[in-house]
């Protein structure tokens, strides 16, 4: 086993039914600071549902999410954000009626200016740190140049860049990506890869769900399992690659 | 004014400011050149870019908003009565009034979005108006509504002087508020109205309303606490909806509960469309439309017809008087709701559309393509 005592994000016993549907059952997961850790199952395996709970979009019907010593479960979105913890979406959610350097610039004043706060007297245009921070983002994920573009005209891939820069410019303890890469071409993804590495250089803790095996095998420290509501494998890549019951789930729910 | 407003909004404030107090030339050829009119275009010019200040830019749409302006009526009309027949405390009070009002009824209306959210502000608006019309008779004076009279106590006043004789009207420090006067006197609050609009635009606040309207979910999971932000736009737009009301009052010093019926809401909604929602001047362009077509179309009578129809035989006369009829004087809301129909269907954007449509093609002429691409990726002003 491996040391976990620095674990940051502990999820206990958290189940969640929809209806007749058990769409998690007995997860317990431990993400370790600093590290990478992906999960990955067929489709309707419930991963996005586990983010779900995570974030505080959806109550686990029982079992608790502790982040950082702090229980997050019961608290609003906005309070585990400012907590620091940071979602990309499985579909993009970003401000289509905003410019892309809005969209950036927005997130910017959530981390300064905390969950609510009247600044009227103050004008964006004089926001000269935000605005240089934000743009500096858009540099990273290569989107400089159409900060003046509608959020919304935007190609999907761009707009996965784009939600991503969302959340980085925000320095998140924690990332959680739902297949950041889904929708972009070859080149775009190892684009985004190296700007995943990059960050995590920085000692950014990340849960990323993918399908794409090889962003999973080039990011991952750990990977989990989840079948079915499960997790049904856990262990380092080269360990849940050789898995025989991994291949069984991915063959089997796949096809 | 580098670091205070950006050479873009300077021209723009200049420019509002200008039209404004240049207003009693400008509406000379249009026959709407004088003061109860154009007093009325800044009212409810006032009206409705406090009420563009939440739909504009959060888009929840109320569809309750004149109990506020009938509020601040009411409230400016009873300082007039205890207080003074100055319009400055009547003002103030008004817009105090009209803010808590707003803060309760904001309050518990915000806990829903979308259509609830406007059913729900259109029912406290209803229950205002059956409560000002009825069960508070008392404080509203219910059908007549409510007038200044010689014997009301006027505190403040008979401090300093004796009551004057004569029928009390408003004034602003001795200074009558008939006539021009009244009409400065609003558009001075225009002024200041539209200054704050575009302040809340441009501000960090304003663009997270416009956070808030474009994907509400985003803004939660970005950190925001987005209720508060919704119920301080919500407070602000209720107290400038106050404010008009307060300077109805002032202008023509009768409340009436009919100020706060769901028409009245539905105006309000209307000028904002009309003009372009989201924009700074639309609203007060939509406001000063419908203002001056209901002048219009509302004093044409029968005779009025008749001359102008005139030219036709007998018979063909009289139909084509018939039929127009039903769309002039009292029935000039079905004007307006064709007007309305059209705008939605060909201007969904409202008259700040065309007029952004009509610069564009004027710039692609000039300067070929270029300025396409410029027009599409522009963001909403
Ligand atoms: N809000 C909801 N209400 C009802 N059922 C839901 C809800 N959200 C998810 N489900 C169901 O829960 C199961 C797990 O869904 P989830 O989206 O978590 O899967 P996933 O692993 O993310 O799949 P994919 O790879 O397709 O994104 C599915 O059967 C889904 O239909
Ligand atoms: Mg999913």
């Amino acid at each position: 086993m491996h040391p976990q005592n620095n674990v940051v994000l502990h999820v206990a016993d958290v189940h969640k039914r929809f209806g007749g549907l058990h769409a998690l059952a007995d997860i317990d997961l431990q993400v370790e600071e600093g590290k990478t850790h992906a999960i990955i199952g067929p489709n309707g395996a419930g991963k996005s549902t586990l983010l779900n709970v995570i974030i505080g979009r959806l109550p686990p019907t029982s079992g608790a999410v502790i982040f950082d010593g702090t229980i997050l479960t019961g608290k609003k979105p906005h309070e585990i954000n400012q907590l620091g913890v940071a979602r990309v979406f499985q579909t993009p959610e970003i401000f289509s009626d905003l410019s892309v350097l809005q969209n950036v610039m927005t997130p910017a004043f959530a981390r300064r200016d905390g969950a609510f706060k009247i600044n009227m007297f103050r004008q964006v245009d004089n926001e000269h740190e935000i605005r240089e921070e934000a743009e500096a983002m858009l540099e990273d994920v290569g989107l400089i140049s159409r900060r003046e573009v509608h959020a919304g005209a935007l190609s999907r891939g761009d707009k996965r860049r784009l939600e991503l820069a969302m959340c980085l410019i925000q320095k998140p303890r924690l990332l959680l990506l739902d297949e950041p890469t889904a929708g972009m071409s070859r080149h775009d993804t190892n684009t985004t890869i190296e700007l995943l590495k990059k960050i995590k250089a920085r000692g950014m803790t990340k849960i990323i769900i993918e399908h794409d095996m090889h962003v999973v095998f080039s990011l991952a420290d750990k990977i989990s399992v989840l079948a079915g509501g499960r997790i049904i494998a856990e262990g380092l890549p080269e360990e849940v690659r050789g898995d025989p019951r991994v291949q069984e789930a991915y063959l089997g729910g796949a096809h | 004014m580098t670091s205070f407003m950006s050479r873009k909004d300077f021209i723009l404030f200049a420019g509002f400011t200008i039209v404004v107090l240049l207003l009693p030339i400008l509406a000379a050829p249009f026959g709407a050149a004088y003061p109860d009119l154009l007093q009325r275009f800044m009212i409810y010019g006032i009206f409705a870019v406090g009420f563009n200040i939440l739909f504009g830019l959060t888009g929840y749409l109320s569809f309750g908003h004149a109990a506020f302006f009938g509020v601040g009526s009411y409230a400016a009309m009873w300082s007039f009565k205890l207080l003074s027949i100055n319009a400055l405390p009547a003002l103030i009070f008004a817009v105090i009034i009209a803010g808590l009002f707003a803060l309760a009824i904001g309050y518990v209306s915000l806990r829903r979005s979308g259509i609830y959210f406007s059913i729900l502000t259109l029912a406290f608006a209803q229950m205002s108006y059956n409560l000002a019309y009825s069960v508070l008779t008392p404080i509203t004076n219910g059908e007549t509504g409510l007038r200044m009279t010689l014997q009301d106590p006027r505190a403040l006043d008979r401090l300093f002087f004796e009551a004057s004789p004569g029928a009390p009207v408003p004034s602003i420090f001795g200074m009558s508020l008939s006539g021009w006067n009244g009409f400065y006197f609003t558009a001075l609050f225009m002024i200041a109205t539209f200054f704050l609009a575009m302040r809340i635009n441009n501000s960090p606040f304003g663009m997270m309303l416009k956070g808030i309207k474009s994907n509400q979910n985003r803004m939660n999971y970005t950190g925001f606490n987005t209720r508060p932000y919704t119920l301080t736009a919500f407070v602000i737009s209720g107290m400038l909806a106050g404010l008009a009301g307060a300077l109805l009052v002032v202008t023509d010093p009768l409340a009436g509960a009919e100020r706060m019926r769901w028409t009245a809401s539905g105006e309000v909604v209307l000028m904002t469309i009309l003009g372009g929602v989201g924009t700074l001047v639309g609203p007060v362009i939509g406001a000063m439309m419908i203002k001056y077509f209901e002048n219009i179309f509302s004093s044409f009578n029968a005779n009025v017809l008749n001359n102008f129809y005139s030219f036709l035989p007998d018979g063909v006369r009289e139909v084509m008087v018939t039929i127009s009829s039903k769309f002039v004087g009292e029935g000039w809301h079905l004007s307006l709701g064709l007007i309305f129909v059209l705008i939605v269907m060909f201007l969904p954007g409202g008259v700040m559309e065309g007029v952004r449509r009509i610069a564009a093609s004027f710039n692609r002429r000039a300067n070929g393509n270029k300025a396409e691409a410029r027009v599409a990726t522009a963001p909403a002003e």
